[in-house]
């Protein structure tokens, strides 16, 4: 296989990772790693370089959108990526000193926990949580507008929401993906932040979180050019794409098809682990 | 530190029509801020994807291998290393001016809130912007000391 060959059909695979990731609000990173190792025979550690950057391109590129429609809480984002910030520096200076086994076992649990996690149905429930005074003392408290106008909401457990913003960001930097699942469990579930709010800030802080794990990869060397410039560009136009279709898009059965992609990917990652093929 | 209680009673962000153009409210913020973004991420896209054409016009032919982690070359390892590179007209050194583009989108958007949560008068988000940009930096240009 040419270089060409090889950069079109992973600009085709990342596209369509991008495409699914959109639609299924579950993002490109979490298929591209199994995607770049397991199929394309890349090494780990230049997968997770280039995962991690195409993690940058899409969130970036879709928080624009949901910045400016108003859903997304700028001082919620900013004050927890301090947590995944440092999550992010520990995960990526930790990925230097485990066996990339190791990593690929990691990255097995963490996509079947993100599958469990995208699964579950989801209902928004009534805001009508009390003020928590830590929350109101950072004016963590916002308001999103929803069809019957904008609806304020409290911030709930601030302390368990950052704690848990730290291992998302450990994660990220281990294994180059954007862990959006656990930064909305943390703030949907943990700090009861309307279910909205919580994926378009998660969005909005994966660009963040992921540039700081970002020198520690271009330093040591994972970054290679070559790879990370198709799977960028077909993540972000796929990414793009999918966010585009989604206003039209029944995605409750496509939900279900990715979820069971990201099971097999999940076995396949864990069994190679174990079995110290990757 | 501030509570909730130093504000005046019914005087929250949301008083936008009041015409004060030294102060931002948030969500003029979040304009800018979507725009800033939109704009990285456009501008490292198309300087990755020009580098991308050159490098394939030239190396297409070639046969890849990433099966075994030798790691980039030292001069695709930082930031000055790599402009250096791509003023050489090396094609990988372009692609990768690219990238490190696209890293600094989130860091720009950092930047930019500390600017904005100071004009917003907010000293503790203006603390709070200030050590997230400390940990990006550091990683970016001292990253390979940790």
């Amino acid at each position: 296989m040419t270089i060409l060959t090889f950069t079109a059909l992973l600009a085709f695979g990342s596209f369509a990772a991008g495409l699914l990731g959109a639609l299924t609000g579950l993002g490109g990173g979490v298929v591209l790693v199994p995607l770049l190792t397991l199929l394309f025979h890349v090494d780990i550690r230049y997968a997770a370089g280039a995962s991690l950057v195409s993690v940058i391109a899409t969130s970036s590129g879709a928080a624009a959108a949901y910045v400016r429609e108003g859903y997304s809480n700028i001082r919620i984002g900013m004050f927890l990526e301090i947590a995944t910030t440092f999550g992010a520096l520990a995960g990526a200076a930790l990925a230097a000193h485990v066996s990339t086994s190791l990593i690929a076992v990691v990255f097995g649990i963490t996509l079947l926990y993100s599958a469990y996690l995208s699964s579950r149905p989801r209902t928004e429930r009534p805001v009508n949580e009390p003020p928590d005074a830590l929350a109101a003392r950072l004016r963590l408290d916002g308001d999103y507008p929803t069809p019957e106008g904008k609806l304020g909401y409290h911030v709930r457990h601030v302390p368990g929401g950052f704690s848990l913003m730290f291992v998302a960001g450990v994660l990220s930097g281990l294994l180059g993906i954007g862990s959006g699942a656990v930064k909305v469990l943390a703030m949907d579930q943990v700090m009861r932040i309307p279910f909205k709010v919580s994926t378009t800030t998660s969005n909005f802080m994966i660009g963040v979180t992921a540039a700081a794990s970002a020198g520690i990869y271009l330093s040591r060397g994972y970054i290679d050019p070559g790879l990370a410039m198709p799977v960028l560009l077909g993540v972000l136009v796929g990414s793009l794409l999918g966010a585009k279709l989604l206003v039209h898009t029944q995605v409750r059965p496509l939900r279900a098809v990715f979820s069971l992609v990201i099971f097999a990917l999940a076995v396949e990652m864990l069994y190679n682990g174990l079995t110290g093929r990757l | 530190m501030s509570s909730p209680s130093d504000r005046p009673q019914g005087a929250p962000d949301t008083q936008a029509s009041a015409p004060d153009p030294g102060r931002w409210n948030d969500t003029q913020v979040e304009q800018i801020i979507g725009n800033l973004l939109r704009a990285g991420v456009f501008l490292a896209a198309t300087v990755t994807f020009i580098g991308g054409v050159l490098y394939l016009w030239r190396y297409g032919a070639l046969h890849p291998d990433y099966r075994l982690f030798r790691g980039e070359p030292a001069e695709l390892r930082s930031v000055g290393g790599t402009l250096r590179f791509a003023l050489e007209g090396r094609r990988r050194g372009i692609i990768q001016v690219g990238i490190l583009l696209l890293i600094a989108t989130p860091i720009a958007r950092v930047v930019f809130s500390t600017y904005a949560f100071a004009r917003e008068r907010d000293r503790l988000y203006v603390g709070l912007t200030l050590v997230v940009l400390a940990i990006l930096l550091y990683s970016l240009f001292w990253g390979h000391i940790g």
